[in-house]
């Protein structure tokens, strides 16, 4: 019954994505990140994670691709590949190369592992009986507080960097 | 339940609430006239019907029937989409808000409200938050200086202040333990919580206007300056999906005030969903008073106060709330 779901979700993530890089228009790419959010909402429905789900239409398609838009449609982008990319055909097949490496190294433990592997503490009986967002909440701030305050300080560090560079 | 009955009862449930909420959005702008008359010593809307009251049935066969006008230069895909983005986020989140307790029909014990997401507050947020791409890209695909503008100015706008509207609620969710809107109002059995996060409420009910785009802050079609701001080169039935979206955006902020803070459904005496709806109403009167008398914001004011008097303010009062739940 999963793949009901899952296939048409993981098809639109990836038609979205390939179409975020070949669009020529920058607000039908952004438009198009836009979907690939949403299909990934969808996913992390499927595997019992509403917040992570909830959160990630609420940060990313919510705020942060309507701040790519208004840049967009303020600096009013050209609709051609800039011309660097047209001339420059050996760097582009050392990109896809390396793409092509990187998406095997992914796709070839994940897929040899799954089968065999141990299932981790949070199975989906743990999460609905303490609940998804207070499980998430517990572990923020119990077993990776560390991490977790890490990534408070660096957002931070991002946040006076803008400000600074704003004055200047 | 047996699935079948199951499936019934929700599909009933979504029709009548959908049925009822494009009703009260229709003759939404009929009391909104009406109301505004009254504080302009006008008599609004008149002839069409007793006190007017088909007014609105008139307007919506008019923009029916008005000519569809496509500016030359405008992106047509999404210039045609864009009312309907602003409209479905503006429908969808009234899925998950309790508008009663549960009664008992044909042997069927029905919950009455369509879904209870144990997220639904977030799920509100986040649908809320989609609101800003209807408005956003009818502005940049009408090819239209000032439409382009009133689209930008609105993004801002509600970027900053839902910011605030999030942290306002974090207060009723630390008093709650929940993120469900039907144990938040379960929560709020002896009190509700305006009595205990009234400040909570007040930053709620400012952000709440301004996620709107009302008055005061309905900056994003400020006539004087832009005209009509993003949908300025809307006509006929799309035009419509705009006004519409604006509606039902109220009802949906008046229906998450009552659910937070004004005790959702419960009330002594009456049924609880007469109490839902007296309290909604009442919010959205509040609205449309706050229309007819405050003038509108200039943009810079705007902006300090939400980010220099709201943000702080709210922070504040999830720290003091976060002692008090603590010491508890």
């Amino acid at each position: 019954m999963e793949w009901l779901v899952f296939v048409p979700l993981a098809a639109m993530a990836l038609v979205t994505a390939v179409l975020v890089i070949i669009l020529r228009n920058p607000v039908y790419c952004a438009l198009s990140l836009v979907g690939t959010f949403f299909a990934l909402s969808g996913i992390y429905l499927l595997l019992q994670a509403q917040f992570v789900a909830v959160v990630q239409v609420i940060v990313y398609a919510g705020a942060i691709m309507v701040l790519f838009l208004f840049v967009v449609m303020l600096l009013d982008l050209g609709h051609e590949l800039p011309a660097w990319l047209q001339r420059d055909r050996p760097r582009l097949l050392i990109g896809a190369g390396a793409v092509a490496i990187l998406l095997l190294e992914l796709v070839i433990p994940v897929g040899s592992w799954t089968a065999r592997a141990p299932h981790g503490p949070q199975t989906s009986e743990v999460v609905g009986a303490a609940g998804n967002t207070q499980l998430v909440g517990r572990l923020l701030f119990t077993e990776f507080l560390v991490p977790f305050e890490i990534t408070s300080i660096i957002l931070l560090i991002a946040i006076i960097g803008a400000m600074v560079l704003a004055r200047r | 339940m047996p699935e079948g009955a199951f499936f019934v009862i929700m599909v009933a449930k979504i029709v009548v609430v959908f049925g009822l909420m494009l009703l009260s959005v229709s003759y939404l702008t009929w009391v909104e006239r009406k109301v505004i008359g009254d504080i302009q010593v006008r008599l609004g809307p008149m002839r069409v019907g007793p006190h007017g009251l088909l007014q609105p049935i008139a307007d919506g066969l008019k923009l029916l029937f008005k000519e569809d006008i496509i500016p030359q230069a405008a992106d047509r895909t999404l210039y045609i989409l864009a009312p309907a983005v602003a409209l479905i986020p503006a429908f969808i989140s009234f899925a998950v808000i309790p508008f009663g307790d549960q009664v008992r029909l044909f042997g069927q014990t029905i919950d009455l409200v369509i879904t209870d997401v144990n997220i639904g507050l977030l799920y509100v947020f986040g649908v809320a938050s989609l609101g800003v791409y209807g408005i956003v890209l009818g502005g940049w695909a009408s090819n239209n200086k000032y439409a382009l503008l009133g689209g930008l100015r609105s993004s801002a706008q509600m970027i900053s202040y839902e910011l605030s509207l999030g942290l306002s609620v974090i207060g009723v969710v630390m008093l709650s333990q929940s993120l469900s809107l039907v144990e938040i109002v379960g929560a709020q059995a002896r009190t509700w919580f305006i009595i205990l996060q009234p400040i909570g409420f007040l930053i709620f009910l400012i952000c709440a206007v301004a996620e709107t785009n009302r008055a005061p802050f309905d900056l994003p079609e400020a006539e004087t300056e832009l005209v009509a701001g993003f949908h300025v080169e809307y006509s006929s039935m799309k035009f419509a999906m705009y006004f519409m979206a604006e509606y039902a955006n109220m009802i949906t902020v008046a229906a998450m005030t009552t659910t937070l803070f004004l005790g959702g459904w419960r009330g002594p005496w009456l049924p609880p969903v007469v109490w839902f709806l007296v309290k909604l109403y009442l919010v959205i009167f509040l609205f449309i008073w706050l229309r007819g008398t405050l003038p509108r914001f200039r943009y810079d004011q705007l902006m300090r106060f939400g980010w220099k008097v709201l943000l702080p303010i709210a922070l504040a009062n999830i720290v003091v709330t976060a002692v008090f739940v603590a010491l508890r």
